[in-house]
């Protein structure tokens, strides 16, 4: 091989470059965080997996029905109706943020826009 | 054969029409009046090549030798092997077009090989189909054909249709180089006994007789001869010719191109550099052996190259020189400022190039101790050692042509405007897209100047010519200058047919008629007899006569 | 013809995770094993290439020079150093804009024929089109990284929000990058149909890989605006990968949607080292962007350089000895014949 000096370096920083992610987790790889469910209810207004991948979407098309449509009522694939509302819907079960939206929401970087306006209950107790 | 007029010779130029067959379906078909004949086989024995006997393109089955396949692919092998460039060029072309447009070949004739990329392409599609398991897999798809005769006849028609003039490598993204690829594929051509006889009888010339036109000693003395009386009768300044010929123990070996002193207007360069030479009494000779800085063998392989040009160095050292001084010319420079020092360094026995004038030293050429004339008279002008009438040449509008490979292989890009600048009023640039890193070739570089080839000749030197056009009648320019040999031995062809009424010359020529000499006489004529616009006022003619009568 | 059979192919692709996973739920061939073959393919597959390459010598220095060269007995004469570097750093410098801002392609220009009149006009679109798609690649490779790491570096995150700043075109928040790599891949491809040139030169190989990378864009952009997967569980199995855990999260289900693209991702991994993509690393082997004009001032070593046959000035001057004398041409009587042993690549003598 002709200019080893500058050729191997090269790969090195190659694989350095492609392989970045393990000299990232190096030393401070953390556990998955696991968000807390909440303890009383059992079921959410639709399916696990629907609102593991979808709740943002659902969450959107509400803001979307209240806001604009002034329409307050979402029937749930189930039949049963629930009443448009973060606040005073989904905070019911999902009462603190830190424990159970953010755990996710950090680890995948995601910055939903939420929390400018609304405040879950536990953590409002906090400023409380 | 006959060539069309100039008005008939583009007409069927379509640079953005494709034919509708792709293009590993369309047979080269060797048009006449595109391509060189073959070389005798007396002439490659005597070169130490391979032979095929005698035949010409044009027949129907080439006698190629029966392991053809086996010499090419080992050929192709063992360049791979030998070349990082080759190897590298042949991988990582995208086809990304944007050298399609850039080759003036492809300009003049609108034949997508003459593309670079399908150029390049006409050889990567072997490699891929012949040695690559993914080519050999999905053919076509990815760009791979086997190896056929039909397809070595397209490599000797479309490498021969390239002037290894490197414009598409200045716009290729990752610097491919057609030049290189083309002088790899003519080496392979070669290796089977393809070589053409315009690029082979200057080579044969060149090794036996030391030039490439063939002129034997006696007749380089006379040439020169010849242009000094020429001088002597036209300013009346003498030149001892002597002292420049084989000389031994001079300061500067100055190396010459044939095409100098073999034909009009390339002598007047010749001269030129002879009276700089006397203007400034330099110690300066030339080798009757070593009289070609030129280099065809370059256009056949690179080994030729080198087998051609050792000599420069083995007559710097009988002569027992300092330092080598180059002329003007274009492939000549590439060879010397790329080449050289690489085949024939370390030159303990010269030494770094300083100029006896200006005692400036030439550092850039510490290692290899070759100096191009355009440096060499930038730098007398900038020390103001020339006195210079620039008027002399205010009969002439000219414009500058940059030889490819001043430009793109060394940047030589302001020492000839610098000059030219110096010893003229009425210098005027071609348009920005065709001149400096972007200049087009003349249609002719490489090996390609010959008789038989003349169409080609004219379609690839449309663009260059295109641009002189342009100038000459927005400007009226009459006189393209250039720093390269074969440039000013194929312009007047290329002027005379698409733009008659320019002429074609070398920089040192200007420079000398444009210098001021101590008793020069009265002239009203030009170094080539043409009138001046303001006659030269001298030393009285009648003030000599009495001194005579006197005495 | 060409781009159809590419496309073929390309659908071929897609249809095998949506088979493979969506009807024979083989999550752990497409999630785990499939993608860690490719990664090492690539890997390893660039790294022969590289070798490959670096194995034959760097026979001459033959830098395109496309500006003023270094004159050090005229420094007046502006020095060019991007364009025609005469050090090292001066090579450094070219290379950074070439591989950084494709500096040669931004020369681009494009020549017309008008009757015998050819004109040229500035082309930069080929330059925006690949400017365009190769750094919003690049970034939104960075960008992954998120799916690799954890906790995620700050950069990483702090680029994700840049990317995807303009949060007015609904939610989640469209990425800038997704946008501009699909509009340079459709400019790249549309090219290859439309401009003849480009079409008539293009091959399967060509079609293919943008094909591809449109499929892997379009994929990714629908999984996050409309096919939306369990992003949780995708980091959990990203993760794993990274960090040679690899499991398939158990409990949550990741939408087809994603194998699709992960299969498109090992396909162009693998695929890469094999191809015209290797012009990622190969851009940097070129020897007429990453040499110095210096031959003069530096010598390059040619490892196989080799003594060539000549002919002497003795032998020269024998042959004319006669005709010199007569015209008056200084003859050398010390002139010697010489012999030494010599090399050819070429004809009957062949010996190396």
């Amino acid at each position: 091989m002709y200019n080893a000096n500058k050729v191997i370096p090269g790969i090195i920083i190659f694989i350095l470059f492609f392989t970045i992610p393990i000299w990232l987790n190096f030393g401070r790889l953390e556990a998955i965080p696991k968000p807390e469910l909440p303890k009383k209810e059992k079921k959410c207004i639709e399916s696990k997996e629907y609102m593991r991948a979808y709740h943002m979407k659902l969450l959107d098309d509400w803001r979307k029905k209240a806001i604009r449509e002034n329409k307050y009522i979402y029937t749930a694939s189930d039949g049963k109706k629930y009443f448009i509302s973060l606040q005073r819907t989904c905070f019911k079960c999902h009462n603190d943020t830190e424990k159970f939206c953010d755990k996710c929401h950090n680890f995948v970087i995601t910055h939903p826009d939420c929390w400018d306006c609304h405040i879950a209950p536990e953590v409002a107790k906090k400023w409380q | 054969m006959s060539l069309p007029k100039p008005d008939e010779l583009l007409v069927g130029v379509n640079l953005h029409k494709t034919p509708s067959k792709t293009w590993m379906d369309i047979k080269a078909e060797l048009r006449k009046g595109m391509y060189c004949g073959i070389v005798d086989p007396k002439t490659l024995e005597e070169l130490d090549l391979n032979t095929m006997g005698s035949w010409q393109p044009s027949d129907e089955k080439w006698p190629l030798p029966e392991n053809w396949k086996e010499i090419v692919k080992e050929e192709i092998r063992k360049r791979l092997e030998k070349h990082r460039s080759f190897k590298l060029f042949m991988d990582i072309c995208v086809r990304c077009g944007a050298c399609a447009d850039k080759c003036h070949y492809f300009l003049g004739t609108g034949d997508p090989k003459n593309m670079p990329v399908l150029r390049a392409e006409l050889i990567r599609s072997i490699i891929k189909g012949e040695f690559s398991t993914f080519g050999k897999l999905f053919g076509r798809l990815a760009g791979a054909r086997k190896l056929t005769e039909d397809v070595i006849k397209e490599w000797f028609y479309y490498f021969y249709q390239c002037s290894e003039c490197r414009r598409c490598s200045v716009f290729c993204p990752y610097g491919i180089d057609t030049a290189e690829i083309t002088i790899m594929m003519r080496e392979i051509l070669l290796q089977l006994g393809i070589g053409t006889d315009w690029a082979l009888k200057p080579v044969h010339n060149s090794y036996y007789i030391g030039n490439h036109v063939g002129v034997p000693p006696q007749s380089f003395k006379e040439n020169l001869e010849f242009l000094v009386w020429e001088f002597e009768d036209i300013t009346g300044i003498h030149i001892d010719l002597d002292k420049y010929l084989n000389r031994k123990g001079a300061e500067i070996l100055y190396v010459p191109m044939s095409g100098d002193y073999f034909a009009d207007p390339g002598i007047y360069t010749m001269l030129g550099i002879l009276v700089l030479f006397h203007y400034l009494d330099l110690d300066v000779t030339m080798s009757v052996w070593a009289a070609e800085g030129g280099n065809f063998g370059y256009f056949n392989s690179l080994e030729m190259a080198k087998r051609l040009h050792s000599k420069i160095y083995e007559e710097a050292k009988r002569l027992k020189v300092k330092w080598i001084l180059a002329g003007e010319c274009g492939h000549m420079w590439r060879v010397w400022n790329q080449y050289h020092n690489t085949w024939f360094g370390p030159f303990d026995y010269l030494e770094v190039p300083k100029s006896p004038i200006t005692g400036t030293v030439f550092e850039q050429a510490k290692e290899n101790k070759i100096v191009h004339i355009c440096e060499f008279t930038a730098d007398l002008i900038a020390h103001n050692k020339l006195r210079l009438d620039p008027s002399r040449n205010d009969h002439l509008i000219v414009t500058f042509h940059d030889s490819c490979n001043p430009a793109r292989a060394a940047g030589l890009f302001e020492e000839p405007r610098f000059i030219l600048k110096h010893v003229c009023n009425n210098f005027v640039e071609m348009p920005e897209n065709t001149i400096r890193e972007k200049t087009f070739c003349c249609g002719s570089g490489a090996g390609l100047n010959a008789g038989e080839n003349m169409e080609l000749r004219m379609r690839g030197g449309f663009p260059r010519a295109n641009a002189v056009e342009y100038v000459h009648k927005k400007y009226g320019v009459n006189q393209v200058i250039m720093i390269c040999a074969i440039d000013r031995a194929v312009f007047p062809t290329l002027l005379q047919y698409w733009v008659p009424g320019v002429d074609t010359g070398g920089l040192h020529e200007l420079v000398a008629n444009a210098l001021i000499f101590e008793g020069e006489k009265s002239r009203t004529e030009d170094l080539r007899r043409r009138p001046l616009k303001h006659p030269v006022k001298g030393r009285e003619e009648p003030t000599e006569e009495s001194t005579e009568e006197e005495g | 013809m060409n781009a159809l059979i590419s496309f073929i192919i390309f659908g071929i692709l897609v249809a095998i995770p949506w088979f493979g996973v969506g009807v024979l739920g083989l999550q752990s061939l497409f999630g785990i094993v499939i993608p860690y073959i490719c990664f090492l393919v690539f890997m390893i597959g660039l790294i022969y290439r590289i070798v490959y390459w670096a194995k034959s010598p760097v026979s001459y220095k033959i830098p395109t020079t496309c500006g003023q060269h270094k004159n050090l007995a005229s420094p007046w004469f502006k020095h060019n150093r991007l364009e025609n570097p005469f050090t090292t750093f001066d090579v450094i410098l070219r290379m950074f804009l070439e591989v950084v801002f494709f500096r040669s392609l931004f020369r681009n220009l494009r020549a017309d024929l008008y009757g015998k009149r050819l004109i040229y006009g500035s082309a930069k679109w080929l330059w925006l089109g690949a400017i365009l798609f190769h750094w919003s690649f690049f970034i939104i490779l960075l960008r992954h990284v998120r799916l690799f790491t954890n906790p995620v570096p700050g950069i990483i995150e702090k680029l994700d929000y840049l990317d995807s700043f303009i949060q007015s075109l609904g939610v989640p928040p469209i990425y800038i990058t997704d946008i501009l790599i699909l509009a340079g891949l459709t400019f790249l491809l549309l090219r290859r149909f439309i401009d003849s040139k480009v079409s008539y030169l293009s091959y399967g190989s060509d079609f293919f890989p943008l094909f591809l990378l449109i499929g892997i864009g379009v994929t990714g952009v629908l999984m996050r605006y409309y096919f939306k997967v369990d992003l949780y569980a995708v980091k959990q199995l990203t993760l794993g990968l990274a960090t040679l855990h690899p499991t398939i999260p158990e409990g949550a289900k990741i939408g087809t949607i994603f194998y699709i693209h992960l299969f498109l991702v090992s396909s162009l991994a693998a695929y890469f080292p094999f191809s015209k993509l290797v012009h990622m690393v190969g851009v940097f082997f070129s020897v007429t962007r990453n040499m110095p004009n210096n031959n003069r001032y530096k010598r390059h070593i040619n490892p196989w350089e080799y003594p060539i046959k000549h002919l002497s000035y003795y032998e020269f001057q024998e042959r004319f000895k006669d005709k010199m004398i007569e015209a008056g041409i200084p003859i050398d009587e010390e002139a010697k014949p010489e012999e030494h042993k010599w090399y050819t690549m070429y004809g009957p003598n062949k010996n190396i």
